[in-house]
């Protein structure tokens, strides 16, 4: 697991969460019952990573501790446990290539290969500057959309191929890009057209394939 | 074929709108108060009626695993509904649709189940890369609040019912049902032993039933047009329509509603867009999800989709997850890339889990090259042979379950490698 031991940047001094992350912070608090704070400490975790630049600092750890009121270890335990906290700074824009089974054979792999090509970087490397480093990680769950990558933790990018995914890294840079499909389909529907529930697929104006 | 009249998921693909006024014109929401007043065990006798079984891979029957619940409390303890939202075996991509484009079925199961178990409350565990969806489902349990269709005397029935959104933050293990309430605690998500089961000890040591998104958002249709309507679908106890998610070698993947037992060539065919260069080109299938055994050609051509079906055949429905192969796949990296899938997955609390995932993907990426000797694949065998069955929970099995499959089928190919690489070697 992610356990943060690279060394060569700041940890920072102190971390408060803003006072609109405050109110956050006690609305997850209120979803569990009394004396079961520590239900929240995910959700609290993922608010600091948003608001420190897509990374939790060991000071931010230690606030949560004292807000749900769990020793720190504990805190520590679930942010080192879990992939998606990122314990070290990872880029403005963190690519999450899906590399498992159903992607690959999609071809993954070439997409991966085309996007080290044109940033001039390999899985696991931040570009010089700073604007992006590239993962690979398990299954994201959207295989009928293969091969897909994740950015910063959100947004989808689908039917990628070597061809079409360097485009996408550029609208990201300029702040232009569109999730979703990148072949134009609509959802997980197949691409030829709808094979089912045709009477709704009229009434939306969708493509129906019979 | 099912017909479109007899498909739950009407907008699964997402043409319409997922709000609250949308999906109630597509029936959702519609009637729940008259369901609710016709009782709390009429509604479980209704699921018990229709034959569903689980729709998360391990497909116990639904209206059974409900009638574990305690119908009173006698300690003041009260009852949860978690639902299992965390979907992340490779192939299976079908609560992502129904969250994002259905989420009202779901919140409205959620409030039927919730009611026939006596749960006055309900967590969703999402996975947190469903960052978006689990937005969207937020959005509709809002809507549903401002509605009064769910918190205090949910529609009107007199039963209050509150429901939250938990993301998860990436961990497959948190899919199994006991790491998922650890994690729901609060705590790192590793499984816990069973006995006691969650019925009896669950989320915060209360009683507990997790299902899967689908297995709950099926419920209001189930209880609104009748179990036996339900049960009319497929063979005798495999009953019901069920989302595929038909992914690989397919000329259209797509996502699609299916009735239970239905030729696997069928749907790969009507609904895949077939094999890439036809079906005679296709070398082998992975039929729900990346746990399940894969299947040779020879068996695709005749199997049913169902569970006792696909169990016949030493594989199993799982989550209903098509994986095709054709005849350009390095199956054996195939694999391999699965086995380091449950290797990195592993959460690493039981010794043979957390070691023999590791060594299954490092001798699997030898044999890729087939840099191995012939009898490191019986080695592979006995491996998956010591796992199985000696961790907490089934991670240990499934990590060896693909390996067997590959080895069952597909051995030559794998000696085939071997000895060519040894041949170079003496070359």
């Amino acid at each position: 697991m992610s356990v943060a031991v690279k060394k060569d940047f700041e940890q920072p001094k102190e971390f408060a969460f803003s006072k609109e992350n405050m109110a956050k912070v006690e609305m997850h608090i209120s979803k569990y019952p009394k004396g079961r704070q520590a239900s929240a400490v995910m959700a609290l975790l993922t608010l600091a990573q948003e608001q420190h630049d897509g990374w939790i600092p060991e000071v931010a750890m230690e606030e949560i501790a004292r807000i749900l009121d769990m020793p720190r270890v504990k805190v520590f335990e679930v942010a080192t446990f879990y992939t998606m906290y990122n314990l070290v700074p990872k880029g403005r824009h963190h690519i999450q290539f899906c590399t498992t089974t159903p992607c690959w054979l999609a071809g993954s792999g070439e997409v991966v290969r085309a996007c080290e090509k044109h940033l001039g970087i390999h899985l696991g490397e931040t570009t010089p500057d700073g604007e992006f480093h590239l993962s690979d990680v398990e299954c994201l769950g959207a295989c009928v959309n293969a091969p897909v990558f994740q950015h910063n933790g959100d947004d989808f990018y689908e039917d990628l191929t070597a061809e079409n995914v360097v485009k996408v890294l550029d609208d990201i840079k300029a702040g232009k890009a569109k999730p979703g499909s990148q072949t134009g389909r609509v959802t997980s529907m197949s691409i030829k057209g709808t094979t089912t529930l045709h009477e709704q697929a009229k009434k939306a104006g969708v493509k129906d394939a019979g | 074929m099912l017909a479109d009249k007899d498909r739950i998921f009407t907008n699964i693909y997402g043409w319409d709108w997922p709000g609250l006024k949308a999906a109630q014109a597509r029936g959702v929401w519609n009637g729940t108060k008259d369901i609710m007043a016709k009782g709390q065990d009429w509604i479980i006798e209704e699921v018990k009626t229709s034959g569903l079984r689980g729709r998360g891979g391990a497909g116990f029957p639904t209206g059974m695993k409900w009638s574990f619940m305690p119908k009173e409390s006698k300690d003041g303890r009260p009852n949860y509904l978690v639902i299992n939202a965390d979907e992340s075996e490779p192939g299976t991509c079908k609560d992502r649709d129904i969250i994002r484009h259905e989420p009202h079925r779901l919140i409205e199961g959620a409030l039927l189940a919730s009611y026939a178990m006596r749960a006055h409350a309900c967590y969703i565990y999402i996975r947190g890369e469903f960052m978006r969806e689990a937005e969207a489902l937020q959005n509709a349990i809002d809507e549903a609040y401002e509605a009064k269709l769910v918190g205090k005397n949910a529609c009107g029935s007199g039963w209050d019912f509150d429901i939250y959104v938990h993301r998860g933050a990436g961990a497959y293990i948190c899919g199994e049902e006991t790491a998922l309430l650890n994690s729901l605690e609060g705590k790192k998500g590793m499984p816990r032993n069973k006995p006691p089961f969650p019925a009896g000890a669950g989320l915060y040591a209360c009683p507990t039933t997790v299902n899967n998104v689908e297995t709950i958002a099926v419920v209001p249709e189930i209880v609104k047009r009748g179990g036996s309507w339900f049960a009319g679908f497929g063979r005798e106890k495999n009953s019901g329509t069920k989302l595929f998610c038909i992914s690989g070698h397919v000329n259209t993947p797509c996502n699609v509603e299916e009735a239970m037992s239905v030729p696997l060539k069928e749907i790969i065919e009507k609904h895949g867009g077939g094999v890439r260069g036809g079906w005679d080109n296709l070398l082998a299938v992975i039929p729900g999800g990346s746990s399940t055994r894969l299947l040779p050609k020879e068996i695709c051509d005749t199997v049913l989709m169902d569970f006792d079906a696909l169990r016949e055949q030493n594989s199993g429905l799982g989550t209903a997850a098509i994986i095709v192969m054709d005849k350009s796949t390095d199956i054996v990296y195939a694999i391999a890339r699965l086995a380091r899938f449950y290797w990195h997955e592993s959460c690493g609390q039981c010794t043979p889990c957390r070691e023999g995932t590791g060594w299954l993907y490092r001798i699997m990426q030898r044999m890729v090259r087939g840099e191995a000797r012939l009898d490191e694949i019986d080695m592979l065998l006995d491996i998956g042979h010591q796992m199985e069955g000696h961790a907490i929970c089934a991670h240990a099995d499934a990590s060896a379950w693909p390996i067997q499959g590959l080895i069952n089928h597909f051995r030559p190919e794998l000696e085939r490698r071997i000895k060519e690489y040894r041949s170079k070697l003496v070359a």
